[in-house]
């Protein structure tokens, strides 16, 4: 069930949209250019982003200190029952999308996207968001600055997700 | 934030070089790990600019908004505050949909225009720097990763030589599910004993 929902997911989407486009008699090719234009962009925008922090992530591992780091972290995974190199993963998701992205392609090219980690890893990637950055750019944006209830919720949620990432990757592995 | 984080990772792994006495291996990574950026960027653009065109076919066909339409009651559900004709019910709807779709561009602009409207709306007279219940709710919610279809992910997958990029998604989708209904739950949960303590 799971991999038929994987399988199908996009061509459905894919044909979804564009049998829509056509029956509302839309120039459906038009309007796919103008938004592949779009995302072009924002690829090459994001670029100095990736430069930047893929080269910090590179950094560090060379230096040794990402091993050093997972040799410290393994007394507390095991606690958490999380693998070690997916913790500092779990703590920058919280803060940077990009930051993140560096440190998972970094455990993509050492395990491989394929292993046990690199599932965890994307499923984790892909069913968490930035919570502090989210919460600063819509909160700062109307002046709020008393929270409430909004942090703990949020934390709450992310960490559900990552408990269910990991449980359900190992789980059907 | 970004620029503390980014220069503590910056010194820690020139230090941690010396400290090892390992700096040519560093000084080689930092100049492979630029390059592979660029490399991964311009794979990127290929899958990133197909499924942004498709989203936007969706989009300018008013899918976007058809959906939103169709959330009405789901939004009754979340947000018991919101009355029918409140205004800031449709950006909460468009940037619930643009989420779901992956369209982190339209998502943002609606949720800023959402949470501007909330404040605007609320009854006068109260601390203008507290978070009311439905800003909480919807910030929540959001947080908790609508995403359902992680194209970059896949993307990112491909480019590492996964033998199936897109495996993850039902587990994903799964996963994200999970959280949702985490953040849910505790939404109503924090409303109920709000009312409770009212009374």
């Amino acid at each position: 069930m799971i991999q038929w929902i994987s399988r199908m997911l996009v061509p459905l989407i894919v044909s979804y949209i564009v049998g829509f486009g056509l029956l509302s008699r839309r120039p459906v090719f038009d309007d796919f250019l103008a938004g592949a234009k779009d995302g072009m962009q924002t690829v090459i925008g994001i670029l100095p982003t990736l430069i930047g922090l893929m080269t910090a992530v590179g950094v560090l591992r060379a230096s040794g200190f990402l091993d050093t780091l997972s040799g410290w972290l393994a007394v507390p995974a095991a606690w958490l029952h999380l693998p070690a190199p997916l913790i500092p993963l779990t703590l920058i998701r919280l803060i940077s999308n990009s930051a993140a992205t560096g440190l998972m392609l970094d455990i993509f090219s050492r395990y491989g996207p394929d292993s046990l980690l690199g599932m965890s890893a994307s499923v984790m990637m892909s069913s968490t968001e930035t919570v502090f950055y989210c919460i600063s750019i819509y909160f700062g944006s109307v002046h709020i600055t008393k929270t409430r209830y909004v942090l703990p919720g949020a934390l709450l949620a992310t960490a559900a997700g990552i408990a269910a990432s990991i449980y359900f990757v190992f789980f059907t592995n | 934030m970004l620029n503390y984080l980014w220069g503590i990772m910056i010194l820690t792994g020139m230090l941690w070089g010396v400290a090892n006495n390992n700096l040519e291996v560093v000084t080689q990574s930092l100049l492979e790990s630029a390059g592979e950026a660029v490399t991964l960027s311009l794979t990127m653009i290929g899958i990133m600019s197909f499924w942004n065109g498709i989203l936007e076919v969706g989009n300018r066909a008013g899918l976007i908004a058809w959906l939103a339409g169709k959330l009405n009651p789901v939004l009754s559900f979340l947000f018991p505050e919101l009355e029918r004709d409140h205004p800031a019910r449709l950006p909460i709807a468009v940037n619930i949909v643009a989420n779901m779709l992956g369209l982190g561009m339209a998502a943002t602009p609606a949720g800023l225009e959402a949470m501007k409207l909330l404040q605007q709306e609320r009854t006068p007279g109260c601390d203008l720097h507290r978070a009311t219940d439905p800003m909480c709710t919807f910030l929540i919610i959001n947080i908790s990763s609508l995403q359902l279809v992680p194209v970059s992910m896949i993307a990112y997958r491909n480019q590492y030589g996964s033998a199936d990029p897109a495996a993850i998604l039902g587990l994903a989708l799964l996963a994200t599910s999970c959280s949702t209904l985490v953040a849910v739950i505790f939404c109503k949960l924090m409303g109920a004993r709000r009312r409770a303590a009212k009374r």
